[in-house]
């Protein structure tokens, strides 16, 4: 009795030793599922690169990139249109930047937990899924009417501050709410205040999935057409901003332009522009990686 | 408390009472704390001890659901009278946490952390703070040469001891130890051992410990708590040899917990 105790016949698990061959079926099977869905996405990728630079490269030109738009597609150039873009830029980052770490910081270091904070983080994650028009709508209202900003560089960098803004919170959350307690509270623990806490501990710790959240935001504000078109950005400027309160126009509004047009040699000029809009989004995405790999502490 | 010599307290807890919530987690505490001894609080899993170490230094307040009563004076001072300032009572009451947690910043900006954020700023003094603080917790001579190094490069051991010394660095008053070897192998513990013998002579000790053999070397008291109430509080010697309650019997004979 004794000994049949210790002989491995385990009842209840042969019907189980049976399955093992389709369980390995589906282990297999849910690999190749995976390995389908990303050879899709990087397909369509390869389609969208090989489709604008064949048809752009050849046009791509010292030409393009110094001068103004034109009515001849030989002419034509996006300085103003590029311009436009650093511009809101240097409008649109600080902005968002301070707002977005400010409100992010609030949210995780000092607010309370109840159900109005609950509320309130879920729609900051709503939010950043609200069509980029309906900012632009906003901006409209707001900065080039309310406040009389006109179609000024310093609207159209205002809308899409707010129009990452909750991208930047959600990411600045995601990276605050990453440092460890058990850090945080040593520097409690040794007399610190909560503003020496969050600006000697939590914020540095942070700073790269701040950074790098910040960055990729910022990157998808760049290729934004809509909201700059509603608040009135202009399709043809024959001249680059000269202050906050200048007109402007931007790349994707020009590239936009010229695609909408009949002439083919502007729908060239209008790929040799998408490859130029690519080739920043890429170096900015390269700067987010490398502070992400360079910065990251380990825990 | 059967004390002989009249040692200045540095503790005077009495009536203390802690609730989590509706989970009334310490129950009428009360306490005197010698100075310059070593003060060791064993009891099982979820017996309070750890609440009760975070209070002294209020740390539990960190906690929204927290709420306390009673009175934990620190040398005459009532720490949660209005007035007290918590940074002034950590800056006096330094903390060791159970599981090591440097900051990821070098070991010597580790140490410096405390004396910068209370305005220190002299390059020399800072200097100086940080080769005294590492030489007391007896780390010196592992990091002397690797202080701009990240501490995360330590040890676990090493690490626990780089923590002593930022505590140090702050000229704390008492120093309170959260189960500060729990997550160490055995020679790294020992080194600790060794270092809070050595410490007690300027500092007063509080030490939380699951380990009753640690408990029996290294402290002159213990309380020993259970479902949040003190059963006893004796010097260490009565505790181990002849235990006044039979619970405290139990579990130093290792009958449960």
């Amino acid at each position: 009795m004794k000994f049949a105790d210790t002989t491995v016949s385990n009842e209840r698990y042969e019907e189980n030793t049976q399955r093992l061959s389709k369980r390995h079926i589906w282990n297999k099977a849910f690999k190749g599922i995976c390995f389908g869905a990303m050879a899709f996405s990087i397909l369509m990728l390869i389609v969208l690169l090989i489709r604008i630079l064949t048809q752009g490269i050849g046009f791509l030109s010292w030409d393009l990139i110094v001068n103004f738009a034109s009515r001849n597609a030989e002419d034509a150039g996006m300085l103003a249109a590029l311009a436009g873009t650093i511009w809101l830029m240097v409008v649109a980052a600080p902005l968002s930047f301070v707002l977005g770490v400010g409100t992010a910081v609030y949210m995780e270091e000092y607010a309370p937990v109840n159900r109005f904070t609950k509320l309130l983080q879920t729609n900051i994650s709503n939010l950043a899924g609200v069509p980029s028009v309906v900012f632009g709508l906003l901006g409209l209202t707001i900065f080039n009417r309310l406040l009389g900003l006109g179609a000024s560089v310093l609207a159209g960098g205002l809308t899409l501050s707010l129009l990452v803004l909750p991208i930047i919170v959600v990411a600045s959350r995601e990276a605050i709410n990453a440092v460890p307690t058990d850090v945080k509270q040593a520097s409690y623990a040794m007399g610190a205040t909560k503003w020496q806490t969050i600006f000697r501990i939590v914020i540095p710790t942070s700073l790269p999935g701040i950074l790098t959240g910040t960055i990729l935001a910022l990157s998808r504000a760049i290729g934004e057409t809509a909201p700059i078109l509603v608040i009135g950005a202009l399709t043809y400027v024959a001249s680059t901003p000269s202050d906050l309160f200048s007109n402007f126009t931007a790349m994707p509004v020009q590239i936009y332009d010229w695609t909408g047009r009949p002439q083919e040699e502007f729908q060239n000029i209008a790929a040799a522009g998408i490859i130029i809009i690519l080739l920043m989004l890429f170096f900015m995405n390269s700067i987010a990686v490398f502070i992400r790999t360079k910065f990251q502490k380990r825990f | 408390m059967n004390t002989e010599e009249k040692a200045p307290l540095a503790y005077n807890v009495e009536q203390l009472n802690l609730w989590y919530a509706d989970n009334h987690a310490l129950q009428d505490i009360s306490m005197e704390i010698p100075e310059k001894s070593v003060t060791a609080i064993i009891g099982p899993s979820g017996c309070g001890k750890s609440t009760f170490i975070k209070t002294l230094n209020r740390m539990t307040e960190m906690n929204p659901i927290v709420k306390t009563n009673g009175s934990i004076k620190y040398r005459e001072n009532e720490i949660f009278a209005k007035d007290f300032s918590v940074e002034y009572l950590r800056t006096k009451v330094g903390m060791v946490f159970q599981n090591p947690n440097p900051f990821p910043k070098s070991i010597y900006e580790n140490v410096i952390y405390g004396p910068k954020i209370h305005g220190i700023k002299d390059k020399k003094t800072l200097d100086e703070i940080v080769e005294k603080s590492l030489k007391k917790a007896a780390i010196w001579d592992e990091t002397k040469d690797r202080l701009k190094e990240n501490a995360f490069g330590l040890s676990g051991g090493q690490q626990q001891r780089l923590c002593i010394a930022r505590c140090l660095a702050i000229e704390p008053d008492i120093i309170l130890m959260d189960e500060p070897t729990s997550a160490l192998d055995p020679i790294s513990t020992l080194k600790i051992e060794e270092l809070i013998q050595e410490l007690k002579k300027d500092y007063t000790i509080v030490i939380v410990t699951h380990n009753m053999q640690q408990a029996a070397r290294i402290s002159d008291n213990t309380a020993f708590f259970l479902n949040g109430v003190i059963v006893e509080y004796d010097q260490t010697d009565k505790i181990f040899s002849s235990p006044a309650k039979k619970e405290t019997e139990d579990y130093i004979s290792g009958r449960f917990g």
